[in-house]
C-alpha cells in the first residue's frame, strides 16, 4: 500500500492543511469573496448597459455593444486580465495606489459584463412582444416600457443564469494572482499555492480547492432548486370549477354591461 | 369633438360612465411590411360615438389597419385623421394616449395585479399620483365587473376576466377611440358573450369603436357600419343590413356563405 500512503501524504496531509487553514479563512476566502462579489456587482451593472444597448433600435448603440461582447467573451480570461492589469498599471497607481487588486476586479468585471450582458439580452428578448406593444399602445415611450415592464420580466427569468455566472467569476477570481498581489490581498488559490510551495506538499492547494467547492456546490444546487420552481410556477392546484359561475357573477356586477344611465 | 373626456358618475354607487368618442377618418392609407404592401388605399370614415366592425379572412390586413391607426406600425402613405386632425405628424406616444387598444391575447402585465395593470400608465404616462391612479384603477375595474378581483394577478384570472382588465386598462386612459383586435378570439366560448356585451355597452355609451372580429352576430347586432376586407383592400362597406343581407360583391357573398 505504498502508493496509497504517497497519495495521502501528497494530497491529504491534514497537518499541512490545518497549518494553512487560518490563512485560507482570514485572507484567502475573504479576498476571493470580495473580488468575486465586487466583480459580479460591477459586471451586472455594466452587463445591463451592454444588454440594453444590444437590443436598441439604433445601430450606433447595437454595434458597439456587439463588438464589446465579442471581444471580452472571445478572449481567454487570463489574457484580458494580464493586458488590463499590466497595461493600465500606471493609471491605476495614480488612482488606487500601488496594489493591482482594483485592476484585477475591473478586468474580471469587464469579462463578466460581456457574459451577463448576453444573459440579460436573451432574457429581455424572451419576453413576449405583446408586453412591449401593450405599453406602447398605452402611450408609454420605448424607454419607459422597457424600464417598467419588459426588463423586469426578462431579468426575473435569468436569475438562475446569473447565479451560474457568479460561480464562474468565483473560479476566475483565482487568475488575479497573475498580477502579483500583496500578502494580505491573496485569494484562496494564491494562499494555497504559496503554502504548497513552502511545504513541498499539495495538501494546502487541496484545502483551497475544498473552499471553492464549499462556495460553488451549494450555489449550483440552489440554482437548480430555483430553476425547478420557476419552471413549474407558483400556481396552486384548484378544484374544477363551472364556467357558469363566472358568467353569472360578471354579468351581474358589470355596470357597463347592465348599468342604467345611458 | 374637442372634449375627449369621460364623465364617470360615481355618486355613491358605481355608475356607468358615458364617453365622448371622436371621429376617425382614413384617407387612402397604404401600409407595407418591407417591400410588400399589405394594405392598399384604404379609406374609411367612422363617425363619433359609432361602432365599425371590420370582418374578413385572416391575412386580409384587418389587424394591420388597426396598428396603422395608433401607429404601432407606420403607414407608408395616406392620412389618418382623429377628431378632424391628421395624426401622422404628431408625437406617436401622445397620439396613443388618445386611442385605446385591446389585443387578442390580452397582453396584461403578468407581474402586476389587475389594479396595477390599470394604474401603471396612469402614473407612468399621465403623471397621476400613485394613490389616485390606484383609486381610478379600482373604479374602472368595478365598471367592468371586476371590483372583487382587483388584487389578482392575470394568471389567477380567467381569459374573460383578463380581457375585461385589458379593456379597463385602455379605458382608464380616457381614450377618444377604442380599437379591438380580435378581442374575443382567444376566449372560452362561454365567456365570449360577456366580453362582447361589455363592448356593446361601450358603444351604446358613446365610445367610437373600431372592432376587428370574427363574431358575425356581434357585427350584425352592434355595428353601425361593417367593413369587409380582403387582400389588403376594402371590398365592401355599409350598414350591417346592406352587407349581411344584400352583399353586392361576389367575394363577400362567398365569405358569408362560408362563415354563416
Amino acid at each position: 500500500m505504498d502508493w496509497f500512503n504517497t497519495i495521502i501524504r501528497t494530497f491529504f496531509d491534514f497537518g499541512a492543511m490545518a497549518e494553512v487553514l487560518p490563512q485560507l479563512l482570514a485572507v484567502g476566502l475573504l479576498n476571493t469573496l470580495i473580488i468575486s462579489i465586487a466583480a459580479t456587482v460591477l459586471g451586472t451593472v455594466l452587463g445591463m448597459v451592454v444588454a440594453v444597448m444590444g437590443i436598441s433600435p439604433s445601430k450606433w448603440l447595437r454595434i458597439p455593444a456587439r463588438i464589446y461582447t465579442d471581444l471580452f467573451r472571445g478572449l481567454p480570461a487570463i489574457l484580458t486580465i494580464l493586458l488590463i492589469g499590466q497595461g493600465f498599471a500606471r493609471l491605476s497607481q495614480s488612482i488606487f495606489g500601488p496594489s493591482p487588486y482594483p485592476l484585477g476586479i475591473i478586468a474580471l468585471s469587464l469579462i463578466a459584463s460581456a457574459y451577463i450582458g448576453e444573459i440579460f439580452r436573451a432574457g429581455i428578448l424572451s419576453v413576449d412582444k405583446g408586453q412591449g406593444e401593450a405599453c406602447r399602445a398605452l402611450g408609454m415611450s420605448y424607454a419607459k416600457s422597457m424600464a417598467l415592464v419588459v426588463v423586469p420580466q426578462g431579468v426575473r427569468r435569468v436569475l438562475p443564469a446569473l447565479v451560474n455566472q457568479f460561480i464562474a467569476i468565483v473560479k476566475d477570481s483565482s487568475l488575479v494572482y497573475f498580477l502579483g498581489l500583496l500578502v494580505t490581498e491573496r485569494e484562496l488559490f494564491r494562499v494555497g499555492q504559496d503554502a504548497a510551495v513552502l511545504s513541498g506538499n499539495l495538501s494546502p492547494l487541496v484545502a483551497a480547492g475544498l473552499f471553492y467547492l464549499v462556495i460553488t456546490v451549494p450555489l449550483t444546487h440552489l440554482v437548480n432548486h430555483f430553476d425547478n420552481k420557476f419552471r413549474t410556477g407558483r400556481r396552486r392546484a384548484a378544484p374544477p370549477t363551472s364556467g357558469l359561475k363566472e358568467v353569472k357573477e360578471l354579468d351581474a356586477a358589470s355596470p357597463l354591461t347592465t348599468g342604467s344611465n345611458t | 369633438m374637442n372634449t375627449p373626456t369621460q364623465n364617470t358618475t360615481t355618486a355613491g354607487r358605481i355608475g356607468a360612465p358615458t364617453f365622448h368618442g371622436s371621429s376617425l377618418e382614413l384617407h387612402n392609407v397604404t401600409m407595407a411590411y418591407g417591400d410588400i404592401d399589405v394594405l392598399r388605399n384604404v379609406s374609411l370614415t367612422v363617425a363619433p360615438g359609432t361602432t365599425t366592425c371590420i370582418i374578413g379572412p385572416s391575412g386580409s390586413g384587418k389587424s394591420t389597419l388597426l396598428r396603422g391607426i395608433n401607429r404601432l406600425h407606420e403607414p407608408k402613405s395616406g392620412d389618418v385623421l382623429l377628431a378632424g386632425d391628421s395624426t401622422l405628424g404628431t408625437n406617436p406616444d401622445t397620439l396613443r394616449t388618445r386611442i385605446g387598444m385591446v389585443f387578442q391575447h390580452f397582453n396584461l402585465f403578468p407581474d402586476h395585479t389587475a389594479e396595477e395593470n390599470v394604474a401603471l400608465a396612469l402614473w407612468a404616462v399621465k403623471g397621476m399620483p400613485r394613490a389616485q391612479a390606484m383609486d381610478r384603477a379600482r373604479q374602472r375595474l368595478a365598471e367592468v365587473g371586476l371590483a372583487e378581483r382587483a388584487d389578482h394577478r392575470p394568471r389567477d384570472l380567467s381569459g374573460g376576466q383578463q380581457q375585461r382588465v385589458a379593456i379597463a386598462r385602455a379605458l382608464a386612459m380616457e381614450p377618444e377611440v377604442m380599437l379591438f383586435d380580435e378581442a374575443t378570439s382567444a376566449l372560452d366560448p362561454e365567456l365570449v358573450k360577456g366580453v362582447l356585451n361589455l363592448m356593446a355597452g361601450l358603444g351604446r355609451r358613446g365610445m367610437t369603436m373600431l372592432v376587428v372580429t370574427h363574431e358575425m352576430g356581434f357585427a350584425r347586432k352592434v355595428a353601425d357600419q361593417v367593413v369587409f376586407m380582403d387582400e389588403g383592400e376594402v371590398v365592401e362597406a355599409g350598414t350591417p343590413t346592406q352587407l349581411f343581407d344584400n352583399p353586392r360583391s361576389e367575394r363577400l357573398q362567398r365569405f358569408l356563405s362560408e362563415v354563416l
